[in-house]
């Protein structure tokens, strides 16, 4: 800056910055004592800042820091902190049997709490975000609709073992044949049993069709799908007769489905998340808004005599 | 790179130590005004959290308490919410208007009179008179030798710093907690690790900037100056040093001896001596003078003395100055405090204020918040009603316990029940027990026919059973499947 000029300010006897703007001269002030010491107190942090916790980028990674302080360890530091204040909670949750959960609102809004954490992990990449399934392919836990029970008890047991797990014996197991593709049934019969059941949910009128789909469906289907296609929950048979279709209640879809039926499965989770998460999953799954009351359980030591 | 001795020849030194402020006692009307003003805000201080105010069992009994573990602002009668902070942001909107009001009127009132940091200065300048004398007794103190006097003067005084400072922090926590448990934890140890941190921390800084720093954080630290300073104009009331009766400055002597070659400025020091922030007044306004108005009380004792009249330093605007120069006379006081831009302040405070009042008045105790769940939009049932989940807060503000009607209306044939009951019991209203000062979460299902619009707005309610009827309700959407879906 050539146009530097410093020179003393009359009036204060202080020599000025030696700038002008406009007329407007700016005095040299010393800064006040303890500004300064301040400042210094501040370089001062920063060096021991830089020497003590990670500070400088390298190629490839960071400083260390002689502290060895990591955002990584704060973390993992966190999440023990978090299981320990948690580990109560989850205790009590795993010392009560699902069916005795309700009865303590607390425990069950933790377990629905922690079973949502859970779906969001483990679930959602089928049945979806909040549990409402993929149209013909993945069925809506949040409707009052349940293919196997959609009680407490029930739900666990679907979620620890699974549905046509082939390598698992106590997996949820059942077979819808191949009516249209195994040649049981002709196009023509197809046509006719699909007839029958749009009837019976009251999709279209009865008909002729519908009247000889009628004896087609107490030979072939009747015994998983009850004779009024009320369905049978033992062999998670859907029923017939509501609004919920899984596969789709249109006359393609329903066509498709008896010609190859789809025989869904979901994996057992038994054995790949502990215990108390599948309580609190299926807690989670319940709260949904269509979960079904169960039946009492059965009071413990109470004897055949009825004596408890 | 240049230094400053390349530059100018000569070094320029990097710091400057304070220089010491040794303000002299003064009497007058602005001392009196000072001393009212400081024991009014010191008692709001320290006196405020002790004031008990019976809200009934759920609810703490202190006037005015900062509830920040339960999320609550006492304020006597009044109670605020986390979700109506828009009252404190309308009371700050207040506080930033009415400070335009007061400077445009008074200009830097605040700093001379107000200001938590000019009240303590001023007590602990009270504190040095008390312990080393008036200023002459405490000039010498501070240049002389460390004598066994000076050392035991200092140590009582910091001591007595020290108290003031301990007791400014300790009231600060009384506010957050209340104050008669909070002051038997503090002294048993069984007080909060931030309650002790927070006294340390407040004693330390009341401590020093009270008792060492004073007019720096004024000129050094301090923003206030610089905005106050923007927001003035010139007829905003100021303290000026009146040049044109004063100058040439000349003692009395000289003046006799030179009738009508001196102004009435005696140059007898007064003005500066008293000065709380250490500047002359007479070289015009500046950012350390902080209008107090001091000075006016120790030039118009000075005045008195020599039979001259008042007001050689005295509150005036600049637009009176130039009239004054000039020969003519200032607008009367009033004329200066009641123009349109300080009436046109008072309005919108005012206004603000109005509105605050209005709508505190008007608020319902009882408030809705519906929340529509997103995943899924819709639930479809197996009889062929459409689901749709929400989530409700249902806050009961009072302070006790009440039962509460939630209903839906402009949904026909909309059935309604939480995840507590079942759809068996499901009907168009349901009642709701609330615990007393708290928010309950609900989640509700609402199912109607699957006929209707696709997206479609309806209310849901909320009516109070017992006392106040008065409730909330929120419109909110009902969403069903597309038709051919």
């Amino acid at each position: 800056m050539a146009d530097l000029k410093q020179r003393i300010d009359e009036a204060t006897g202080t020599s000025t910055v030696g700038h002008e703007w406009d007329g407007i001269e700016e005095l040299d002030t010393p800064m006040p004592r303890w500004w300064l010491w301040t400042f210094y107190a501040t370089i001062v942090w920063g060096l021991a800042y830089v020497v003590l916790y990670p500070a400088w980028p390298m190629v490839d990674s960071a400083t260390k820091g002689v502290l060895g302080w990591s955002s990584r360890g704060d973390l993992a530091s966190e999440m023990a902190a978090d299981a320990k204040r948690r580990a109560p909670t989850v205790n009590a949750i795993a010392a009560t049997t699902i069916t005795d959960l309700p009865a303590k609102p607390e425990l069950m809004q933790a377990a629905v709490q922690g079973g949502g954490a859970a779906f969001r992990v483990h679930c959602v990449q089928c049945h979806g975000a909040g549990g409402a399934g993929v149209k013909k392919l993945y069925p809506s836990l949040t409707d009052d609709d349940w293919l196997w029970g959609g009680d407490l008890a029930t739900i666990e047991y679907t979620v620890t073992h699974g549905i046509r797990n082939p390598d698992h014996k106590a997996t949820r197991t059942s077979l819808m044949p191949a009516f249209g593709r195994d040649g049981i049934l002709d196009a023509a019969q197809i046509g006719d049993v699909v007839s029958f059941v749009r009837t019976i949910s009251r999709q279209e009128k009865a008909s002729a069709s519908s009247a000889r789909g009628a004896a087609l469906f107490a030979d072939n289907c009747a015994v998983c799908h009850g004779a009024g296609g009320e369905g049978g929950r033992q062999v998670g048979a859907p029923k017939l007769t509501d609004a919920i279709w899984l596969y789709g209640g249109d006359r393609d879809s329903l066509t498709a489905t008896i010609t190859q039926p789809r025989n869904g499965v979901m994996p057992r989770w038994g054995g790949r998340l502990d215990p108390v998460t599948i309580k609190m999953l299926s807690a989670y799954v319940y709260s949904l808004g269509g979960g079904e009351k169960g039946l009492a359980p059965v009071a413990e030591g109470a004897g055949a005599d009825g004596q408890p | 790179m240049a230094s400053p001795e390349d530059l100018s020849g000569q070094s320029a030194p990097l710091y400057e130590a304070r220089k010491g402020v040794y303000p002299k006692a003064v009497n007058g009307p602005f001392r009196r005004f000072k001393w009212a003003i400081m024991a009014v805000t010191l008692a709001i201080y320290y006196g405020t959290p002790w004031i008990r105010w019976d809200r009934g069992p759920y609810a703490p009994d202190q006037a005015v308490l900062v509830d920040l573990a339960n999320r609550r602002f006492y304020m006597f009668q009044i109670e605020i919410w986390p979700h109506e902070f828009y009252y404190v942001a309308g009371l700050l909107i207040m506080a930033g208007i009415g400070l335009f009001l007061v400077t445009s009127a008074v200009g830097r009132a605040w700093c001379g009179y107000a200001c938590p940091q000019t009240v303590w200065t001023d007590l602990f300048q009270h504190v040095d008179r008390l312990i080393d004398g008036d200023r002459n007794a405490q000039v010498r103190l501070a240049n002389g030798p460390w004598t066994a006097e000076k050392l035991a003067k200092r140590v009582i005084k910091y001591g007595i710093y020290l108290a003031i400072a301990f007791w400014t922090g300790g009231a600060w926590i009384m506010y957050f907690a209340d104050a008669p448990t909070l002051t038997a934890d503090f002294w048993t140890g069984q007080a909060a690790l931030v309650a002790y941190g927070t006294v340390a921390v407040l004693t330390a800084t009341t401590f020093i900037l009270g008792g060492f720093m004073r007019e720096q954080v004024c000129v050094y630290m301090c923003p206030w100056p610089r905005i106050q300073t923007a927001m003035m104009d010139e007829k905003s009331l100021l303290v000026t040093y009146k040049d044109w009766r004063g100058e040439p400055r000349g003692s009395v002597k000289k003046a006799q001896a030179h009738p009508g070659g001196f102004g009435d400025c005696i140059d007898c020091n007064q003005c500066v001596a008293v000065c709380p922030t250490g500047i002359d007044i007479r070289e015009g306004p500046q950012i350390g003078c902080i209008t107090c108005a001091l000075c006016i009380d120790a030039c118009d004792g000075a005045m008195a003395q020599v039979g001259r009249p008042r007001g050689l330093i005295d509150y005036c605007t600049l637009d009176d100055a130039a009239t004054e120069k000039a020969g003519g006379t200032g607008q009367p006081i009033r004329k200066t405090l009641l123009r349109p831009r300080t009436l046109i302040y008072f309005g919108v405070w005012t206004a603000i204020g109005a509105a605050m009042l209005f709508s505190l008045g008007q608020r319902t105790r009882l408030d809705l918040a519906v929340q529509h769940e997103r995943s899924p939009l819709f639930v479809q049932l197996s009889d062929g009603h459409i689901r749709n989940n929400y989530t409700l807060k249902l806050r009961n503000m009072e302070t006790r316990p009440r039962r509460v009607a939630v209903s839906v209306s402009g949904l026909p044939g909309a059935v309604l029940w939480t995840d507590a009951g079942s759809r068996e019991k499901a009907g168009q209203r349901i009642e709701l027990a609330l615990p007393a000062d708290s928010v309950t979460s609900v989640k509700l299902f609402v199912a109607a026919p699957a006929i209707g619009p696709a997206r479609q707005d309806f209310t849901i309610g909320t009516r109070g059973l017992d006392g106040d009827p008065r409730g909330d309700s929120d419109i909110i959407q009902f969403d069903r499947p597309e038709a051919g879906q």
